[in-house]
């Protein structure tokens, strides 16, 4: 239902279902056979990110089911139900329409400054949601409520679908839009029956992300004013020492995480088995040929002007506007260096470790296919539908009653931060699995080497992009992670975000806003190498190529 | 050719991430070795470490724990949050609680913890410097400062004759879009708590439609926020701590301030004193030193440092006044409103939840 806003109809199946279609069933016997260690490894990683699940069970299951439903038939729960569903409808059908629109004017047209504006075009995941949120309520005290909501929601979230868009756009073989355009179609009719359907994995992951992100989303609601289930669940945390309440309306997140999850599975398991660009055929593909915009060059810079003003200045003023006004508070200060090398190590520390585990469920996942496999993906991806919060309290109740010695340790911060974050890492590693060839593996093995061998010398190789991709995505949303940060740091640490977090507390902006720029700044490092690494992807070989061909886009 | 180049290309970025990886891994390792606490100090003299669970604002906990320090040599790690959510967290910790002491904002998040018995008691010594009034019935946890609600209003629309008397007047219509208040605040509890006592909790609840009518477009999510905005115009009126206005006027450094306070009518059920205290943790393996924080928090020394800091709450123990300006203590009056009326607040919460302010 939430994801009801994706292209319709259309011939593409899912990367796991078509890879078994690919490469036959007796072949897959084989494979299965072949990695048991892989599969261990994968449902190993599963059941860790499905810890905080059982903890939400087992806390609910304390309140006990009278409790439990006067809290979830509240008039309150279906305002917080609608409030969340059209929340979720509105910012993924713009994130989406946003993201392929913009990928598809940096991948496949002539725009002037095409490599600034891939970067550009990330740049604003970096900022963190309570910073934009704040910019737009300081500098437009009207946007506020849903519509407030869905504006800054969308200019926060929707690089999470331009970036897979735009490296499928790059690994897309064009012979296909070629052969259309050579039967007659019209551009506009190529695009909705050719190339549209041949993004939709890419779309409707990226779709599928931005949806569970909006469904944990806390900082910039609270500052929109807009009530949500998430933000209903802090509240009862918060003041009404009702943690089991709050564990009942988390499991209710999670079963709209599970919906939406659910429709992503419909829409992108569609008939047939054509239409997925085989790995064999990416490795021949060439350039595509960029359209001349001609006249259109006006009209489209100016709209990517406005996207990126929006998106990334208006929060790069309001922080500006900070740094000006006094820097005067009553709180006492502290290091800043000290803050910013224990955010970086934390988060670095994180993106490695939601990388390393998302490599073996993307491994297992999209080679071995089949049901077991989807189940596998889609419950661990739940996982991101549920708030910082949550997972903290989570890590919490583990640590303290199965190895209290890690409690409010940075290793504990560390692996909460992974679990938090791995959806994002797995999404990252997928996409570059689905890229590479598994016949280099098979290659390689028949020739006598050892599984592990083959990992290091061949697959690991081969997906370095997503790897790092991986890396850059979670490293910059750990960075601006606060709620489960504040939970779990070690006693008298601090970090970027958690001196943020004081000083906003204390509405001692222009104090804050030095914090702010050095979150935004550490940030960008990591959105920025992302922008050069898609942009790089699949076509570093054809950098010779002319860019465009003007006989061809007539 | 190109293969074999894009490969060794790849190897590189793979190394690269792993060497990241490495390398962020060893940087987390080296922070934990800094974090663990002293061993235990059975007498609690220097040289021993606290973990102090902080709900109170930092300005007031941070002058208050360096002077502590400086007096006793004992060192306090400081944890800050909300306090509830820190409830919520020593709660979960139960008996393995690294908290040795709690200093909250507000009583009902101590009032919950004694109510799960995580509190030890504290030293009588220590409750005989501040009036019985302000702690713990139960003894185990005691009141440090006082804060008092108030309205503040903008003096450039508002006059103070045009002011409501009562809490009770504000949920009245012809205030709609003119006053602000954070429900989400805990120190909005005890004013439902209060209200509710006097008019009972239909009374209540009638009260609070009005009040939430009335705050269409101005529900802003906390008091500091809420002052600013009236200080700078953008709602007429608000309900707040005293506290918070003096702490505006203190980080604008003799700026003109475009608003006041004012408080209601005596007796009013809005018309509040509420009590923020500290308490030690049961399972604290540093009970000494945990008791003499509590009682350095109490003593002459530790109330003058809070009259003196931009904490701007009223000392309550050791006879230690207010700082200039500030009307004192003795002379308010308050709804009798006890801290056995206000408990953990939990009935306020169900109030506000019906009310569908939260």
């Amino acid at each position: 239902m939430t994801l009801a806003t994706a292209p319709a109809g259309g011939s593409t199946v899912t990367d796991s279902a078509s890879s078994t279609v690919a490469t036959g069933s007796s072949r897959r016997w084989q494979r299965q056979r072949r990695r048991p260690v892989l599969a261990a490894l994968s449902v190993a990683v599963a059941v860790l990110v499905l810890l905080p699940l059982v903890f939400l069970i087992l806390q609910a299951g304390q309140a006990g089911w009278g409790e439990v439903r006067t809290l979830l038939f509240r008039r309150l729960t279906w305002q917080l139900l609608r409030n969340t569903v059209e929340l979720a409808v509105l910012v993924t059908a713009a994130c989406m329409t946003i993201g392929v629109s913009a990928a598809w004017v940096v991948e496949r047209t002539n725009v002037p400054l095409r490599r600034v504006w891939a970067v550009l075009l990330v740049l604003p995941f970096a900022i963190p949601d309570f910073v934009t949120g704040y910019a737009w309520s300081s500098i437009f005290p009207s946007v506020h409520g849903l519509w407030g909501a869905v504006l800054v929601m969308t200019l926060g979230l929707y690089p999470l679908v331009f970036l897979p868009v735009a490296a499928a756009l790059r690994g897309a073989d064009p012979a296909q839009e070629e052969v259309a355009r050579s039967l007659g179609h019209g551009r506009i009719r190529t695009f909705l029956r050719v190339t549209l359907p041949s993004l939709r994995p890419a779309l409707l992951g990226g779709g599928l992300v931005v949806c569970l992100t909006l469904f944990a989303e806390f900082g910039a609601f609270e500052i929109l004013r807009f009530q949500t289930f998430t933000t209903t669940i802090f509240t009862e945390f918060q003041i009404g020492f009702n943690g089991p309440a709050a564990s009942a309306l988390s499991l209710a997140l999670v079963a709209l995480g599970l919906v939406a999850l659910g429709t992503e599975g419909l829409l992108s398991s569609g008939r047939g088995g054509r239409g997925r660009i085989s790995a064999a055929s990416r490795q021949a593909s060439r350039m595509p040929t960029r359209r001349r915009l001609g006249g259109w060059t006006a009209p489209v810079v100016l709209a990517l002007t406005a996207l990126a003003a929006l998106a990334l200045g208006l929060p790069a003023a309001a922080l500006t506007y900070w740094m000006t006004q006094s820097h005067n508070t009553t709180l006492p200060g502290v290091s800043m260096v000290a803050a910013a090398a224990h955010t970086a190590a934390y988060s670095a520390a994180a993106a490695a470790l939601a990388t390393i585990l998302a490599l073996p469920v993307a491994l297992y996942t999209v080679r071995r296919g089949g049901r077991v496999a989807a189940i596998l993906q889609r419950s661990t991806l739940v996982v991101q539908a549920l708030p910082g919060l949550v997972i903290a309290l989570a890590a919490v109740f583990y640590a303290i009653h199965y190895a209290p010695w890690v409690y409010q340790t940075p290793e504990l911060l560390v692996v909460a931060y992974a679990i938090l974050f791995y959806p994002l890492a797995f999404v990252a590693v997928r996409a570059s699995v689905v890229l590479a060839p598994p016949r280099l593996d098979e290659v390689a093995r028949s020739l006598g080497r050892r599984p592990a061998a083959v990992l290091v010398r061949v697959t690991i190789p081969l997906i370095a992009p997503g790897l790092a991709a991986a890396f850059c995505l979670v490293f910059l949303t750990a960075v601006t992670e606060l709620t489960a940060t504040l939970i779990l740091v070690p006693t008298g640490v601090e970090t970027l975000a958690t001196q943020f977090w004081a000083y906003q507390h204390d509405a001692s902006y222009g104090a804050a806003a030095p914090y702010a720029v050095a979150l935004v700044a550490i940030a960008a490092i990591p959105s920025y190498l992302i922008g050069r690494w898609f942009d790089r992807l699949p076509s570093r070989r054809s950098t010779g190529a002319a860019p465009t061909e003007a006989g061809a886009s007539q | 050719m190109r293969l074999r180049r894009r490969l060794a290309q790849r190897t590189r970025i793979g190394v690269a991430v792993a060497l990241l990886t490495v390398a962020a891994v060893g940087l987390a390792g080296c922070g934990s070795s800094g974090s663990g606490s002293a061993p235990a100090g059975a007498a609690g003299g220097s040289g021993d470490t606290i973990t102090l669970y902080n709900g109170q604002h930092e300005q007031t906990t941070d002058a208050l724990v360096k002077a502590f320090t400086a007096a006793t040599g004992i060192k306090v790690n400081v944890r800050s949050d909300d306090e509830t959510v820190l409830a919520q967290q020593m709660e979960q910790e139960g008996r393995a609680s690294r908290a040795d002491v709690f200093y909250t904002e507000n009583s009902p998040a101590l009032a919950e913890l004694s109510g799960k018995g995580l509190l030890a008691p504290v030293e009588a010594s220590t409750l005989a410097s501040v009036p019985a009034k302000y702690s713990s019935p139960t003894r185990d946890w005691v009141g440090v400062s006082a804060r008092v609600s108030a309205i503040v209003y903008n003096t450039e629309k508002m006059t103070p004759a045009q002011l409501p008397k009562s809490v009770m007047d504000l949920a009245d219509p012809k205030w709609q879009g003119k006053i602000s208040f954070a429900p989400g605040e805990t120190d909005f509890q005890p004013i439902v708590t209060s209200v509710a006592k006097t008019v009972g909790d239909q009374g209540a609840l009638t009260w609070l439609a009005g009040m939430k009518a009335n705050l269409k477009g101005h529900d802003y999510p906390d008091n500091e926020t809420i002052v600013a905005k009236v200080n700078s115009g953008d709602v007429e009126m608000g309900l707040i701590n005293t506290y918070y206005w003096y702490r505006l006027r203190a980080s604008l450094k003799g700026a003109a301030m475009h608003s006041a306070l004012a408080l209601f009518a005596p007796q009013d059920p809005g018309y509040l004193i509420n009590v923020s205290g500290a308490g030690v943790l049961k399972s604290s393996k540093h009970q000494a030193a945990a008791q003499k924080f509590v009682a350095f928090l109490t003593s002459a020394a530790g109330q003058k440092v809070m009259a003196a800091s931009d904490s701007f709450e009223y000392p309550i123990g050791s006879g230690v006044l207010a700082s200039e300006g500030q009307q004192p203590l003795d002379s308010l009056q308050p709804a009798p409103l006890t801290i056995g009326n206000l408990g953990n607040g939990q009935h306020a919460v169900q109030l506000l939840q019906q009310a569908q302010l939260l």
